[in-house]
This record gives C-alpha cells, structure tokens and sequence, in this order.
C-alpha cells in the first residue's frame, strides 16, 4: 500500500515534468526563436544544469567550491572550438590564421549521417566532449586542492578559474582559443524544447546519482566526515568523484551556454558568474534540486524580462524614470538575495525535492478524502 | 628596477591596508569577509563624492567615518545574525553582501567608472626620486602602512579591547566565557578593519584616479592571498604578505609576463595553501571536531 | 507549512511567467492613439566599461530624434520612437537585450559602440529579419558575418593602418610599445592592425596586455620607457585610458600616447588637463566640423540637464555623439526608401542609402560597410582640456 502511494508521487512529477516539456514545445511552435520568452527558457535550462551541478559539490557534497566559472569555461570553449564548420574557421580566427584546430565535429558527422541527424549528434558529442576536458581539468585541479578545508577550497578553487581564463586569453594558445577574441558562428538548437530536453536529460541523470549509493556516500561526507569515514566511506575517493562529476556538468553547462550565447569570449566566465550561480543555489535551497532548478527559471526570467520595466522608467504601470533607472533591477534582486540568505535560510526548497511536496499533500488530500467519506 | 621596486613597495602597502582587515576577521570569525573589497571600493566612492562637493578637511574625515560605519553595519546585519550558523552560510552572506554592495554602487554610479576629479593635495604631486619620476603618495604609502601597523600592534598588546580581540582569536567560546563582550570585540575588528581600508582607499585611488564598482574586487583577492601567505590571523604575516605579493607582482610585469600578473597571485594562494597551509608565520591550528 | 506556500507562490509566479510570454509579443500594433509610430531599435551600453561612450551615442541619437521626430512613410507622417535597451558593453548579455528590442518591436536598429556586443546581439537581429545599422563597432566580423549588419564607421584594419602610418611617418617614430586589456577584442584587434602595419613600415613593436580590472599602470609605462618605445598605442576603454595618462604624466614618460575612438571622451580628455603629456588619438569627427549641427546640439544639451550630465558634465561634442546623429537619419533615409515600417524592406532598401551626415558621406559597400577613406587625427590640450585638431590621416 505505501509502496503503491510513492509510485504515485513519482508519476505526479512526471506528468508535470513532461506537462513542462510539452508546454515549452507548445511555445516553440507559437513564438518565433528570437523571441524573449524563447531566449529565458533556454537561458535558465542552462542556468538550471550548472545550478544543479553546483549543488551536486555544495549541497550534496558539504564541498564548498568557487570554481564553477572555470569548468564552464572549458566546456564552453570545448565546445565552440570544435564546432565552428571549417569554412568560416578563416573568419573567426581572423588574427591566428584561421586557427590550428581544421575540422568540424557536426560537419564530421553529417558527413555519413546526414545534415540533420549529424549535425545533432556531432554538437551533443562537443558537449559531452567538453563536460570530459573539464572533468580531466577537475581531476588535476582536485589532486592539490580537494584536500583543503571548506573555506581554503572554495579560495583554491575561485583562483584556480581566474588562472584558467588568463590561459585562455593568452595571444600564445591564440591559435586554439582564439585568444581575447570571440569564438562564434557555431551551430546553435533553435528551439526551447532541445534546450529542455538536454538540459533535463543531465539533470536526471545527477537526481538518479543522488539516490545511488554514491549520493548516499556524499551525504554523509557532508554530514559528518568523521562518522562518514568510520563508516568505512573512503573520503578522498568520494570527494575527487563529487568534484568531477560536478566539473563534467558544469562543462556541459558551459558548453550549452555557449549555444545560447552564440558568441563566446572567455571575459564572460568572472568569479561574479559562480556567485550568480552559487546565490541561485542557495535561494533554491542548498541540497535540493527542485529548488535549484525552480530558482532558476525564476532568476533568469524576472533579471532578463520581467523586471527590465524596473531599469527603464515604467515598472507595473508607475512610471518614475528618476527611481527606476539603470541598475536598479539588480539592486532589488541582490536586496532579495540577501533577505533570502538571512531570514530564509533554507531557501524556497529547504531540501526537499518535487515528490516530497507531493508526498505530503496527497496524504492530507487523502485525510480529507477519508473524512468525507 | 628600481622603479618596478618603489612600485612594487607601494601597491604591497596598499594590499597590507586590506589584507588586515581580512586577517583580523578570519582570526576571530574562520571568515573571509569576501565583502572587504568592495568596503574598500565604497570607500574610494565615498572620496569621489565628498572631495568634489566639500573641502578636504571635512572631506577625508568624513570618508573615514562612513566607511567605518559601513564596516560596522555589514558586521551587525549580514553576519551577526548568523553566529550559530555553519560557516558556510556566513560566507554565502558575506558573497551576498558583496554582491549587494556592487549592484548598490552600480545603481548609484550609473555602472560608469567614477574619475578621482579632486585627488589630495600634496600627496598626488609628482616629485624626482633617485631620477626617477614619481607621484608622491608613491613614497609615502609604504610609510604610513608601516606605521598604521605599529599603531595596530600597540593597541592589540596594550589595550582592553585589544586583549579582548586575542582571546577571541585564540578560543573564541571560551573568550566568551570568560566574559569577553563578544559582540563589541568583533565589532571593534570590523570598525578597525574598514578604517585601514578606507585609509588604503584613499591612498590607492590618489595614486590611480579612478573608481569602478569592481574595483575593489582585485585588490580584496589579492590582499586576500597576501594574507593566506603571511599565515591568515597574523598581522605581521598579513603585511609580509602583502609586501612580497606586491614586489613579486611589479617585477613579474617589469620581466615581460604582464598576461600573467594576476594569475601569479593566485599560483601563489594554490601553492601556498597546498605545501605550508599556515602561511609564514600562522599559528598551526587544529581542527576541533 | 510557510515555506510550502511560499514555494507554491513561487512556483505560480513562474508558470504565471510562462503564459504571460504568449501574449506579450504584439509590440508592432499599438498605435492605439490614432498617430502612426515608427521604432527604432538603440542597442547601446548604458553601464560597463563602455557605458561613458554608449550615453554619448545615444545622445547624438536623441538629439537627431529631436531635430527630425517625423519621418514621411509613403506620404505619410509617422513619428520615430527610439527604444533604448542597455546592452550592459558585455557579448553575454546582447542577445537578451537584443531579444528585448525585436519584442518591442523595432523596424531598425541602430547600435552598438563596441563590436563584441553587436555580434552577439547580431545574430538576434539576423533570426529576426531586422536590420541594424553598427555606429561604432569597428571590428570587420560585424558585418562580414551578419547579412543584416551595416555600419557607418571605419574598421579596425584601416584605423589601426591609420595610426601606424601616422606613428612612424608623421611622427617619426620607429618602435611603438602597444597595451591592449586581456580578453577585450576590441583592444586586440586593433592592435593586430597596428602592429601588422607598423611592421611592415619597418618599425618594430612591443606588446604587452593587462588584466581586466588593472588599475596599476606605472609598471607598463616603465617598460614602455626601458624598450625605448617612442609611442604608447592602447586603444582600451574610457576609464583604463584615464589611468593610463595618469600613470604616464607620473612616471614623465616623454613620448607619445596614442588612442583610438575609445578615447574620444570628455573624461579622457580632462584627465590629460594639467599634466605633462602628448595624447593623440584617431576618430570619426571633428568638433567644429559642422559649426551648424555643433551650435544646435550644444543648445539642446544646455538646455537638457540629463543629457549635460550624459555627455560627461559639459557640452563638448564626442565624434560618437556625431556618429549616432548619423546613424539616426542614415535610419530614416533607409526607412523613407523603403516607404514602410517593414524590417525587410527597410533592410532591402538600406544597400541604397546616401547620406550626407556631419561626419561625411555615407554609402555602403556590398558587405554593409562605409566606405570611409579618413580618420581625423585629435590631440589633447593640456591646458585647455579640450580636443584640437591636428590633421586629417589617410592609409597613405
């Protein structure tokens, strides 16, 4: 019987999941691709899937990591330097000679699987190309620093992605990265739905690692690392692994930035990009995914669109140009964000997840069913 | 060289301003008080406002005093509150509270970079050194740290709040317990902290006019990482730190690998924090479970 | 219980969000007050490094808008509305402020200063059909790249081709020390061109770049000085301009410093004021050019206390003020041709446009570029703080 009830629970988020994905199809097919709502829903997919591989290492894990910025940097650059089709490789590397790297993985692909198919399948394998580079970087990195307590980790990891992007603006490496200027004209998903898909697609497979023992493992480092230990849990093994797990989807999160972007530079990925992200996270609530993802949505929808009325005079219907002026749609945010982190601790979600909000409903609905009757 | 080394000299001065208030605070909190940079970006702010609308006497003071409020208010509403909380969320709060200030300051600026239009008399001057030009402040700067720092010493050694500070710094509970006003001992850390902040705002922005709401942040990691490397919680390593991270960073730039000033800074922290986590002169401490 | 409504608020705030977009992208209707509206589009950075220049811009924008508000669409008045969105000067956020322009629903658009942004927000405009026109985006991937990019500036290969010339020729000087911001592909761009072509004069170059954020320039212009460089070229935004002169004038670097259109600012300018040094820099307009477009746009900044403020507290006029008053009618030119507020046929119309604008004549080329041939060369007057002009530079 209780068995039955958490089935039940589980199908309910699955029909709002796919209730989500069809609505997002639905406005694909309404709105053409450039339009605002479009642009937000890919924006905080994206936003959604590094948040929730932030959590993965923060909340999950108790590591506290600032290096989020650099991983998706990688990602990013992994992505657009192996994406942009050799014929305009002449004009993006307009000052390195068209660049050292001359193929195309979606040109590759589309060589013996079609335009369509090829191309689909060459950008997917870039992401996961570029999730694999920051996940090697993540190993390297996590040999010297994932021994460092929490605070001394997360400077560790802040200064580790300041260096990586003075690499990558280096004029020398200018012939793979471009050096200071942009990499573009890489193929890009038009639609919202492709954006969901990908993005919830990763998600699951972190929400299916959080149940796995492994996640089980990750908890109690974050708990009690002693306990954790004693329990026989090898510590240096599950932290590097929730480092490069988390490193992986961070890169496929910048890589698919980078589409949504259409244009990538490396002076994008600052040290106030993980902020961003790690502020998102703990508006959702730290250890829950839910949160993270919902925040998101949140976040990018009222900064891009809804709350634009408050830098540009008129904001639901008052008009008062001398208030609402340029930067005051981030002042009321980061006011938020501040009520949030004092007086909300746990954020939206606390560490609750989809099901669990379900769980408790269905239940009282069912008192109040039994009571009827 | 020498010019690179008179520089160097100079921007180590400027990082030992900051990096005490980030010592201080991580000696008595375990906090990096990630919103330091931008109390000393606000200070640098408030100088630009006040020296065009009033004269200096009432100018500077005035900086002085509303960046120490400033210090004093971020401590009562962003950190107090969470004393009991892990210390992950007082440095969530403390990156909130920089974000906070940013967007404050962006808000307020209009996001433009605000030139420095009435820099100090005097001290902005240029004046011939050994042959080489420079601007005053130049010189002065590492001076005026040095004695900043004998002055903070004095008072840590040889006054009530000062042993009070020590205390906490040393077993922060049991401070407690011993009757220690906890609250007015970090506050004093903040208030002390802000002030050589905004006394290194002042000669930083003289020396290089402009403020940008990210102005701070820089200088912040970087007095940061001269912390970390002087031993975090020791104020003579602080200013070590800061002195050496400054030299290093002119003569790097002087020998060519100017793409790389700040990343040095931070190979630095990384190498640091992995061989000698207790910098030059850190007291080891071990971790109570 | 609290936090379970407060979430369920949330969560209703979000699907609110989602259906609110349906409905909200009919921006091209609403002429509800029986006048005919035409929109134009201002893609320009407000804040960020670049925000000084993009407010300048807009100026010359707003003015042409005040000089000109109609515009005669197949015999018939329209007023022009501009509709200005902040870019913020950084590529991540140009297409959602560009995305934000075509939901308000521009027949033109007319942006950006720097060229990082106008590619990104480019290919925004590409999706939609609508045209831009580029006032001071210099870089040659604006336009080759974008079939609905045209600008009315010159490119970074002839500037920096100018400046070179102008550095070993007429100032004689054989090794330049150039400094560009890491990561700005404005700066690198420029100093490739410059560096190409003062190598090919026989000069020779040093290069060096700095951090974002650097505000420490003494140790540069002391490397400057130990290279023996006659000239120091950084063509950087506004504010690291201001501490370049400042570190120079302190360190009595004894050459000269050389800018590009960034530094055509009041801010930079006055910073120069009463310090010993030699700034020249390369740019679309000279103020005195055209003493009747300069009379009248000084008026309406006096008499505009928020555009006074704007333009950096006085009422010197910025060769990019000058620009985007071109830009403006090169605009309405376009949109008269076309004799619609169609983005497509004001887009076929534009290859068509010559106009004669207050920074010359402006025609477009078959990739959308002007077909520029001279920059004007400016230096500072120290003890004025004003601009004075020096020559005017061909590639020759």
């Amino acid at each position: 019987m209780k068995k039955k009830t958490i089935q039940k629970e589980h199908i309910i988020t699955a029909v709002i999941l796919l209730a989500l994905l069809a609505a997002a199809f639905v406005l694909d097919s309404m709105l053409p691709s450039y339009h605002i709502a479009i642009k937000v829903i890919k924006k905080a997919c994206v936003y959604s899937l590094v948040a929730v591989s932030m959590n993965l290492l923060n909340g999950f894990t108790g590591l506290f990591s600032l290096g989020q910025a650099g991983f998706m940097l990688l990602g990013a650059y992994s992505y657009a330097v192996l994406c942009i089709p050799v014929a305009k490789r002449a004009g993006v590397y307009q000052y390195f000679d068209g660049g050292l790297v001359q193929f195309s993985i979606p040109e590759f692909f589309s060589g013996f699987l079609g335009e369509t198919v090829g191309t689909t399948v060459g950008m997917l394998a870039a992401l996961l190309i570029g999730g694999l580079v920051a996940a090697l970087f993540a190993y390297l990195i996590g040999l010297p620093v994932l021994r460092l307590k929490s605070d001394y980790l997360a400077i560790a990891t802040l200064g580790f992605a300041e260096i990586l992007r003075a690499f990558f603006q280096w004029n020398a490496l200018g012939p793979i990265t471009n050096g200071s200027n942009l990499l573009k004209s890489y193929p890009d998903f038009a639609r919202a739905g492709s954006y969901m898909l990908l993005a919830g697609a990763f998600i699951a497979c972190i929400v299916l690692l959080v149940n796995s023992t492994y996640g089980r493992a990750f908890k109690a480092i974050r708990d009690d690392e002693v306990a954790a230990e004693a329990m026989g849990i090898n510590l240096a093994h599950h932290k590097r692994l929730a480092f490069i797990i988390s490193s992986f989807f961070a890169g496929i999160g910048g890589g698919m930035l980078a589409m949504y972007m259409g244009a990538v530079q490396a002076l994008s990925f600052k040290s106030t990009m993980t902020y961003e992200i790690l502020l998102i996270v703990v508006i959702g609530g730290i250890g829950s995914i839910t949160g993270s993802v919902l925040t998101s949505f949140l976040y990018v929808a009222s900064l891009e669109w809804l709350l634009r009325g408050l830098d540009s005079g008129t904001f639901l219907g008052i008009n008062a140009p001398g208030i609402f002026k340029n930067g005051f749609r981030m002042a009321v945010v980061s006011v938020i964000i501040m009520v949030v982190v004092l007086f909300f601790r746990k954020g939206i979600m606390g560490d609750k997840e989809l099901p669990d909000l379900l769980r408790k409903r269905a239940k009282s609905t069912k008192k109040e069913d039994g009571a009827n009757e | 060289m020498l010019p690179y080394f008179i520089n160097g000299v100079t921007a180590g001065g400027q990082y030992a301003l900051i990096a005490i208030g980030y010592t201080l605070v991580y000696g008595i909190l375990r906090l990096i008080n990630f919103a330091h940079g931008d109390v000393f970006m606000v200070a640098g702010l408030i100088m630009v406002y006040t020296s065009a609308s009033m004269p200096m006497y009432i100018a500077l003071p005035l900086v002085l005093i509303l960046t120490v409020v400033l210090g004093f208010v971020i401590e009562r509403v962003a950190y107090k509150p969470l004393r009991q909380a892990p210390r992950m969320s007082l440095m969530i709060s403390a990156i909130g509270v920089s974000y906070l200030i940013q967007n404050l300051a962006f808000y307020i600026t209009g996001g433009l970079p605000q030139p420095v239009t009435h820099p100090i008399p005097w001290i902005s001057d240029t004046i011939t050194i050994f042959g080489e030009t420079t601007k005053r402040v130049t010189i002065i700067t590492p001076f005026l740290t040095i004695a900043l720092v004998f002055a903070l010493v004095y008072l840590i050694n040889h006054t009530r709040i000062g042993m009070g500070m020590r205390a906490a710094a040393k077993d922060f509970e049991t401070a407690q317990l011993m009757g220690v006003k906890i609250n007015s001992v970090i506050s004093m850390t903040f208030v002390i902290g802000s002030f050589l902040a905004a006394v290194g705002a002042m000669l930083y922005f003289t020396n290089y006019p402009s403020v940008a709401i990210t102005s701070g942040g820089m200088p912040g990691l970087k007095a940061f990482v001269a912390a970390v490397f002087g031993g975090i919680g020791s104020i003579p390593g602080a200013v070590v730190g800061a002195f050496i991270i400054g030299i290093c960073e002119e003569i790097i730039k002087g020998l060519g690998y100017t793409t790389f000033s700040d990343a040095f800074t931070f190979v630095i922290l990384i190498i640091v924090l992995c061989v000698k986590p207790t910098g030059l002169f850190g007291e080891k401490v071990t971790d109570k479970v | 219980m609290m936090k379970k409504i407060f979430a369920l608020v949330l969560a209703l705030a979000m699907t609110l969000a989602l259906v609110a977009c349906g409905g909200g992208d009919d921006g091209t209707a609403d002429q509800s007050s029986g006048e005919k509206v035409v929109k134009i589009g201002v893609f320009e950075p407000q804040t960020g490094d670049n925000g000084a220049g993009g407010k300048q811009e807009i100026l010359g924008m707003q003015y042409a808008n005040y000089v000109q508000p109609t515009v005669s669409i197949g015999g018939e008045e329209y007023q022009v509305k501009l509709e200005i969105v902040d870019n913020r000067t950084t590529a991540e956020n140009g297409p959602s402020a560009a995305a934000e322009l075509v939901n308000r629903g521009v027949s033109v658009v007319l942006g950006s200063y720097g060229s990082g942004v106008s590619m990104a927000g480019g290919a925004v405009f590409s999706e939609a059909g609508i045209p831009a026109i580029g006032v001071t985006c210099t870089n040659p991937q604006v336009t080759s790249d974008c079939d609905v990019y045209y600008r009315i500036c010159f490119l970074d290969p002839f500037q920096g081709t100018v400046l070179a010339n102008y550095a070993y020729k007429e100032l004689g000087v054989t090794t330049a020390y150039t400094l560009a911001m890491l990561g700005s592909d404005y700066d690198q761009g420029l100093v490739y061109y410059f560096t190409e072509a003062f190598k090919a004069l026989g000069g020779t170059v040093v290069a060096e770049d700095f951090p974002e954020g650097s505000a420490n320039f003494v140790s540069y212009i002391n490397n400057a000085k130990s290279a023996g460089a006659g000239v120091i070229f950084a063509p950087v935004s506004t504010n690291y301009a201001q501490l370049i002169i400042e570190a120079a004038a302190a360190q009595g670097y004894t050459g000269d410093l050389l800018g590009s259109d960034t530094w055509d600012n009041n801010m930079v300018v006055e910073s120069s004021k009463g310090k010993d040094v030699s700034v020249k820099i390369t740019t679309f307009y000279q103020e005195g050019g055209n003493p009747e477009f300069d009379a009248g746009i000084k008026e309406w900044m006096n008499a505009n206390p928020d555009a006074l403020t704007n333009n950096g507290g006085n009422d010197m006029v910025s060769a990019v003020t000058a620009m985007g008053y071109d830009a403006y009618f090169t605009a309405l030119q376009a949109i008269e041709k076309a004799g619609s507020t169609d983005p497509k046929a004001i887009l076929e119309a534009l290859p068509s446009v010559s106009y004669e604008g207050v920074s010359g004549l402006i025609e477009f080329d078959e990739i959308g570029d002007a077909k520029r041939d001279v920059a004007y060369i400016k230096a500072a007057n120290t003890e004025s703080g004003e601009w004075e002009f020096v020559k005017i530079q061909g590639v020759n």
